[in-house]
């Protein structure tokens, strides 16, 4: 077992207990901010260590540089939590309630004033 | 109320780049590994897509002005053209050749006739899927 392999391991291991948890949190978490809060972060690092894992494996092992797996880590990282931010800012604009628990919420006062303008 | 797309459109701007380049590479690597004409023009449309998204059509228009119409007869024509140029060199239609040339900055590279029809491929998909996702967004 070279440290290679332990690194190899560590990395898609980490990933898939990533998915795993947001996996969990989208069952989980009450309402429809929080459970993007989860896939878009947990999720984003989950493929992404996956990806490293897989390139590494490639690089050391294969003996393969693999540019696209590279390119694919840069795009995930920058899409998927614009991805989040658009599909939460969506929701919310259409109006769909925050979860009971919430206990603040800046954002409603500034739609209020920005409704009231127009 | 006026939305506000600062973030789509700063991400777009990278993103569509990356698109691009990664549709290029496709196209180019198609005779070797997976990929091709198909493939490179599909991701090519989609990044045309993400910007029409981002930003509005009139935009698009003047950022990219072509016409996917005139697109798409140039891509038949070229498709038309690399399997008609083999009745010049008297063998049958659809015939391909291909030579090892050395390039200035690749090296050695075998350059093959099925290229050009590859990218007449390209062209008719850019031009086919832009004016489907064009007609149909500008129905208003």
């Amino acid at each position: 077992m070279t440290i290679a392999n332990i690194l190899i391991v560590f990395l898609i291991s980490t990933g898939v207990i990533f998915s795993l948890v947001t996996a969990l949190g989208l069952v989980r978490f009450p309402d429809v901010y929080t459970r993007i809060h989860a896939a878009s972060k947990s999720a984003t690092l989950g493929v992404m260590s996956i990806l490293l894992g897989v390139f590494l494996h490639f690089l050391m092992i294969e003996g393969i540089f693999s540019p696209q797996l590279i390119i694919a880590l840069i795009f995930l990282f920058i899409t998927s939590p614009v991805a989040g931010h658009m599909i939460g800012r969506a929701s919310y604009m259409t109006g769909i309630p925050v979860a009971d628990e919430t206990v603040q919420d800046d954002l409603s006062r500034v739609v209020e004033e920005k409704k009231k303008q127009n | 109320m006026r939305t506000n797309d600062v973030m789509l459109q700063t991400a777009t701007k990278v993103v569509t780049f990356i698109i691009l380049v990664f549709a290029i590479h496709i196209f180019f690597a198609g005779h070797y590994t997976p990929g091709g004409g198909f493939v490179g023009g599909l991701l090519t449309a989609s990044a045309v897509v993400l910007l029409m998204l981002a930003f509005d059509i009139r935009t698009v228009k003047s950022i990219l002005p072509i016409n996917y119409v005139t697109m798409t007869a140039i891509g038949l024509i070229l498709a038309l053209g690399t399997a008609a140029a083999s009745i010049v060199f008297d063998v049958p239609f659809f015939t391909h050749a291909y030579d090892y040339f050395t390039l200035p900055l690749f090296g050695e590279t075998s350059l093959h006739s099925a290229m050009l029809f590859d990218a007449g491929v390209y062209l008719v998909v850019v031009g086919v899927t832009i004016t489907i996702i064009q007609t149909i967004g500008e129905d208003e």
